[in-house]
């Protein structure tokens, strides 16, 4: 029974961190109207960024998401407005040219990774790094549970923004429908970069804070790219609720495929509940969450 | 207030508007009408700057509005509501009527016009909190046309508001266009109700095959031959 409800929390704690990671991903495809193939490459580029800062400066992860919520931003609505925009505009260009971009985007950003950090695996020390927190017989990672706290304070702050604010309600009145939004005065361009830098945002706080538990590899990025695409269609597609309960599922599942089976089958686990979704529950999640 | 001279607009190659003209003065309700096709819409959007003209020229007061952005246009008080609506159909009637007021003045005053608003529709005040996907039609074209009215507007130029509707709402609408005139706001209306429309207008103007081919008061198009066979059936 211990076991299994300390699988349950950490998968909850890691879970809440692909909650973010999903929360920017649907964002962009509400927007957009593209899945984004470098979503996970982003992830790396943050966690790179959050590496070197603490590597030369000792700069705490944590803090980090300072540079690299703002930094990555900047870098994704520039990728946006120069490489993704121009073919957003042209209507004779298919929609998945801009998918193809974001493949394009994601290869290079691996291999640039590659060849500055070689593929060698890196992690961070700090002095939390091996503590935790125990409620009765559960230990509880304190890096996860502070990720875990940030990501909470990340997505209420999102929600607050997408419901409260003009601006959010702008993106939101861009994803259901560009034409009416730019009856309204909202320049559908203008929006449709600035959320494609706000969920590479998103992605960034998430890679810094992945980072003090995680291995760090260039190839982290397709994989956590294949983990964003699952996160969204358990989430069932556009849906920011949704995506929140996918990264939990995610999370959970993959927690226990690694307690219950092997440590190996992590990854594999989550794939094997992407499939099961996608053959009897088609719609995602969504079902279950109404929103 | 508003000077149409000479526009010509085209989607890639195909030209749809052939050097329309048309004016509307301060105070009036002008309607273009036409089949479906014509270029109604199309004059619409090339005034609100979704489109952009190949040639011509908008007048907006001293303003030429084809050489300024939406955002700006509606700033000046030149509103559109589109055809078929289109609402924000998954956010609340409210916020659909926020989005109305985005910039400028409207923004500073949304509380204020939110609540005449409700004044003028006590309904969308009982639905604030629904999400405007789920109202029905005739209450979704009421959101429409406040979402309009909460950008302030000068001219506000409706998109066919009487589509879909049944006969006792398409009354309804009509009357409510009345009471925006009275308050001061001038009306373009675009219409394939031509009966209705043609009788409570000021002036109207006739666009076929993308040009303009009749223009004259409500009660002079109405007795018009050419009108009474191709519109009115008679
Ligand atoms: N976005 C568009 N792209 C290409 N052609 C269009 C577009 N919108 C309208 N058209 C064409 O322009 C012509 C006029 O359309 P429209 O202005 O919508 O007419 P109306 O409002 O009078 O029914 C039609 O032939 C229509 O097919
Ligand atoms: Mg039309």
């Amino acid at each position: 029974m211990d076991l299994f409800l300390q699988s349950l929390v950490s998968g909850l704690l890691i879970g809440g961190l692909y909650a973010i990671i999903g929360i920017g991903m649907t964002l962009i495809m509400g927007v957009l109207k593209i899945i984004n193939l470098a979503h996970g490459q982003i992830l790396m580029v943050a966690m790179y960024i959050t590496w070197v800062l603490w590597h030369t400066w000792g700069l705490d992860p944590y803090l980090s998401i300072f540079i690299t919520i703002p930094l990555v931003f900047v870098f994704a609505e520039g990728l946006s407005k120069y490489l993704l925009h121009p073919l957003i505009e042209k209507d004779s260009i298919l929609p998945e040219n801009q998918v193809l971009m974001t493949v394009g985007i994601g290869m290079v950003l691996v291999e640039l990774a590659r060849s500055i950090f070689t593929s060698d695996y890196r992690s961070i020390q700090t002095s939390y790094t091996d503590k935790s927190l125990y409620i009765g017989n559960i230990s509880l990672s304190l890096p996860l549970v502070i990720a875990f706290i940030i990501a909470i304070i990340l997505t209420v702050g999102l929600f607050y923004l997408l419901a409260k604010t003009d601006l959010g309600r702008s993106i939101r009145a861009t994803a259901q429908d560009k034409f009416s939004a730019t009856l309204m005065g909202i320049s559908a361009a203008k929006i449709t970069i600035l959320t494609y830098g706000l969920g590479s945002a998103l992605d960034a706080a998430a890679g810094s804070l992945l980072l003090p538990v995680y291995y760090l590899y260039p190839d982290v990025g397709p994989l956590f790219t294949v983990k964003a695409f699952v996160i969204t269609i358990l989430g069932g597609l556009g849906s920011t609720v949704g995506a929140i309960a996918g990264g939990l599922v995610l999370g959970i599942a993959e927690t226990f495929g690694a307690t219950y089976i092997s440590s190996g089958y992590r990854d594999a686990t989550g794939l094997v509940i992407f499939l099961i979704v996608l053959v009897f529950f088609p719609g995602g999640l969504k079902r279950f969450t109404k929103v | 207030m508003l000077k149409v001279e000479n526009i010509n607009m085209s989607y890639g190659d195909l030209q749809v508007l052939w050097d329309v003209s048309f004016e509307v003065n301060e105070g009036e309700i002008v309607v273009l009408v036409g089949a479906n096709g014509a270029g109604k819409s199309s004059i619409l959007k090339t005034i609100s700057g979704l489109q952009k003209v190949s040639s011509g020229k908008i007048k907006f007061d001293n303003d030429d509005l084809t050489i300024i952005d939406p955002a700006e246009i509606i700033k000046k008080g030149v509103v559109h509501v589109p055809e078929a609506r289109r609402l924000f159909n998954e956010m609340t009637v409210e916020e659909n009527l926020i989005m109305g007021s985005l910039h400028g003045e409207a923004k500073e005053k949304r509380n204020e016009t939110i609540k005449k608003c409700y004044d003028l529709f006590p309904r969308l005040k009982e639905r604030q909190k629904q999400a405007a996907g789920t109202l029905s039609g005739g209450e979704q074209q009421m959101v429409a046309v406040a979402r309009g009215l909460m950008s302030l507007p000068k001219l506000l130029m409706l998109d066919e508001p009487s589509l879909g509707l049944a006969p006792v709402l398409v009354q309804d609408i009509f009357d409510i266009i009345k009471g925006i005139r009275q308050q001061g706001i001038t009306v373009l209306l675009v219409e394939q109700n031509v009966q209705t429309t043609l009788k409570f207008c000021d002036r109207a103007y006739v666009l076929e095959n993308g040009k303009i081919t009749l223009e004259g008061t409500g009660k002079d198009l109405l007795n018009n031959e050419h009108v009474r066979e191709a519109y009115l059936g008679i």
